[in-house]
């Protein structure tokens, strides 16, 4: 049996470009610059200052809430100053600029020899400790997530492999090359709810991940792999909860309501090792691919690197490149300055020899209803994007335009190539800050 | 649009076939009025010209497939002005109408020449059905309780507007449109099966089913169904509000052949329901929001 939702549509995956690739660790060679706020809730507060040497894996910044996540150096060298740098997003934020000494130096993790002897307590703790974010894009604090107020009522852990973004491939390597950890997060997870049962839910696109998370999970019997039909958006956290529990998660509610808790598969294997092995979220998999770059490539790199230097290391642009993407072609953001720099939720870099989107004219909408058959979150784009193009922001709210996750389905099914996603983002954007 | 103009060919071609050139005349002549009204409308209006996205040319060619054969050509002219530049460019233009303009058009053309809208004789004799054939259209030769060859209806060979007669061509240009994607089948299927229950309940024969072909088979149902409910403009954006748009074409249909003066209800049944379709609209999105566990299975 194969899980889905209702909606998504089918995009050209991409993900041949760069699936085969293994991964290959890249060493930055300049200055790193961690940004302080990688995660959705308060910035960190550094604890470092100009001159100061800091070690590989050393605590840098601090957690300034409860929602928020600690921050560490992924290299060894000074720090030069605290001072504003570009995200990958575009914006400018604090960040710890490190000058890279090249020598790596570590300091000592504390390893746990059996992870199950492990209180609740401390594995929360050594996750917080961790400063480990959801790593699939949208950097909730983990330790947080999986804390939720009632525990007992949680009856799902789902190790978000879905991957379900074109070209995006840097699950795929994970599952493959180090897919016993992966198992080994879920199983530090599922310790901390009793009543779970453990999934690993893939798209059938890669056949060969459930094979081999398969052959993993034998002997785990609270674990099992799900096979999901491929489809874009399976692996947004509510369309992946309605896919294998068929429970409805609304924009009100979080998973936990639903039973569920969510974790991407970097994040799972980012929760074994800091529990496990005691080291903190320094590291992640960047995709570099699409048809603009020479040589596509999985790259694990430090936090902090700046995205040029990964760009030389898979071989530089091709020429002609007309857009780069920071993430998947859906959700990603189009960049306009490749000097931003890693954080823990940048998945990809996509180069695009021809930037088809902008080609396109839009001409007027004749109410097909394609956007609506496409809308996981069953809501009415094409009624939405008019309401927030004339700014009748109680009518957006009305047609409940705040369910909307942004996935790009509607925009792209969309036979007028009308931008429905981008007014909805907008109008959406624009009520948030008036909450 | 070009592939619902190509799904029209079949029956445009059948009515040539079966009325003769005069029949390709008048389509010809509806269409180009179409096209040039839309250009002219648009220097007029001050719009960009939009004649490429083709539905001016559909909406032409529908309404020609909607005039008896044997219509005078200035009523193609007057109905396609009044179709394209009244219906589609004075509510603002592709996308903004409120009911398909070429109905929209056919219905002034009946109201307002009745007597040659519902002239079905034949005036040139090189088409399939012999010159001078007149009288009624099996459709009305059902409703004063003759009988009519049924085959013969189901073929098309038979009097009645341009496009409607051969339920065989109209289905060879459905099934190109849903071959496509263009139309889905919610509501063709849901306007021809409540049709066919509202007749079987209240059409005086049961459920007869020679009787019921007739029915199904004449007049413009089907031309209807497949080609003109299916406008996404003016029919709902959600699967549910279209079938629930199929049924009350159905039942409006039914109520306008069975109790009505005229044996056709095809046109001004669509017609009302297009002017439905927002209400539609509206009520799904309200029980969608009263109750939100119910979820659809099409």
């Amino acid at each position: 049996m194969k899980y889905t939702f209702m909606g998504g549509v089918h995009p050209y995956d991409g993900k041949d470009l760069s699936k085969d690739k293994e991964i290959r660790v890249y060493e930055p060679q300049g200055e790193v610059a961690i940004f302080l706020s990688q995660h959705i809730g308060a910035p960190a507060k550094a604890l470092v200052k100009k001159g100061d040497r800091v070690l590989k894996g050393q605590l840098i910044a601090e957690a300034g809430g409860f929602v928020s996540a600690n921050i560490h150096s992924s290299v060894s060298g000074t720090v030069k100053a605290i001072d504003k740098r570009r995200t990958p997003t575009g914006d400018m934020a604090d960040a710890v600029i490190i000058d890279n000494d090249g020598l790596f130096e570590s300091v000592d993790f504390e390893e746990v020899a059996d992870p199950s002897k492990l209180t609740g307590e401390e594995i929360l703790k050594r996750i917080s400790a961790a400063g480990i974010v959801g790593m699939g894009g949208a950097g909730f604090p983990t330790q947080v997530k999986l804390a939720p107020k009632e525990p007992d009522k949680i009856d799902h852990i789902i190790a978000n492999c879905a991957e379900c973004e074109p070209y995006l491939t840097s699950d795929y390597r994970m599952m493959l090359e180090h897919g016993d950890e992966l198992v080994g997060g879920m199983e530090i997870i599922l310790s901390l709810f009793p009543h779970a049962k453990g999934v690993i839910a893939i798209e059938d696109n890669k056949p060969d991940c459930i094979e081999h998370m398969g052959k993993l999970c034998e002997g785990h019997d609270r674990i099992s792999v799900y096979p999901l039909i491929t489809k874009y958006p399976q692996g947004s956290e509510r369309q992946l909860i309605n896919a294998v529990t068929k429970r409805r998660v609304t924009s009100k509610m979080l998973p936990a309501d639903a039973g569920c808790i969510v974790n991407n598969a970097d994040t799972m294997i980012a929760v074994y090792r800091a529990v496990a092995k005691g080291e903190p979220l320094m590291e992640r998999i960047v995709t570099m691919t699409g048809d603009g770059i020479e040589e596509p490539v999985n790259l694990q790199v430090p936090i902090g690197t700046q995205l040029t230097e990964l760009i030389e290391a898979a071989g530089g642009a091709k020429e002609g490149v007309e857009k780069i993407i920071c993430g998947g072609p859906m959700m990603g953001f189009a960049m306009f300055d490749t000097g931003a720099y890693v954080t823990k939720t940048t998945s990809a870099l996509l180069f695009m020899k021809e930037d088809q989107v902008s080609k396109e004219e839009p001409s007027p909408c004749i109410n097909c209803g394609r956007c609506v058959d496409a809308c996981p979150s069953r809501i009415l784009p094409v009624k939405l994007a008019v309401l927030a193009d004339n700014g009748d922001e109680e009518a957006f709210r009305e047609y409940n335009g705040m369910e909307c996750m942004e996935c790009g389905c509607c925009s792209y099914v969309c036979p007028a190539k009308r931008q429905l996603t981008q007014s909805i983002k907008t109008m959406r954007r624009q009520c948030m800050r008036k909450k | 649009m070009l592939t619902v103009f190509v799904a029209l060919l079949p029956a445009a071609g059948f009515g040539v076939y079966l009325f003769g050139p005069y029949a390709l005349l008048l389509l010809i002549i509806s269409t180009l009025t179409a096209v040039i009204t839309e250009v002219i409308g648009c220097i007029i209006l001050k719009k960009k010209i939009s004649i490429s996205d083709c539905s001016a040319l559909v909406t032409g060619l529908l309404l020609g497939l909607n005039l008896p054969p044997g219509a005078p050509w200035w009523m193609a002219v007057i109905g396609s002005v009044f179709a394209i530049f009244v219906v589609k460019l004075l509510f603002g233009g592709l996308g903004q109408n409120i009911m398909n303009p070429a109905l929209a058009g056919r219905c002034f053309l009946v109201i307002s020449f009745a007597k040659y809208m519902t002239d079905f004789s034949v005036h040139t004799g090189w088409g399939y059905l012999p010159d001078g054939m007149t009288g009624a259209t099996p459709l009305s030769m059902l409703k004063n309780g003759q009988g009519a060859d049924v085959h013969r209806m189901v073929l098309g060979l038979h009097g009645g507007c341009i496009g409607e007669t051969s339920v065989i061509a109209i289905c060879i240009g459905a099934i190109i449109m849903l071959m496509f994607g263009v139309i889905e089948l919610h509501i063709p299927a849901a306007y021809i099966i409540s049709f066919a229950i509202f007749y079987i309940i209240f059409g005086g024969h049961g459920a007869d089913p020679y009787y019921l072909t007739g029915q199904l088979a004449g007049g413009g149902l089907m031309l209807g169904a497949f080609f003109m409910a299916t406008d996404y403009v003016t029919s709902p954006v959600t699967k549910p509000g279209r079938i629930v748009y199929g049924i009350l074409l159905g039942i409006l249909t039914g109520v306008f052949r069975v109790f009505g003066s005229t044996a056709e209800g095809v046109s001004y049944a669509i017609i009302i329901s297009n002017l439905m379709v927002p209400l539609i609209d509206k009520g799904i999105h309200e029980f969608q929001k009263k109750y939100p566990d119910i979820v659809f299975w099409f």
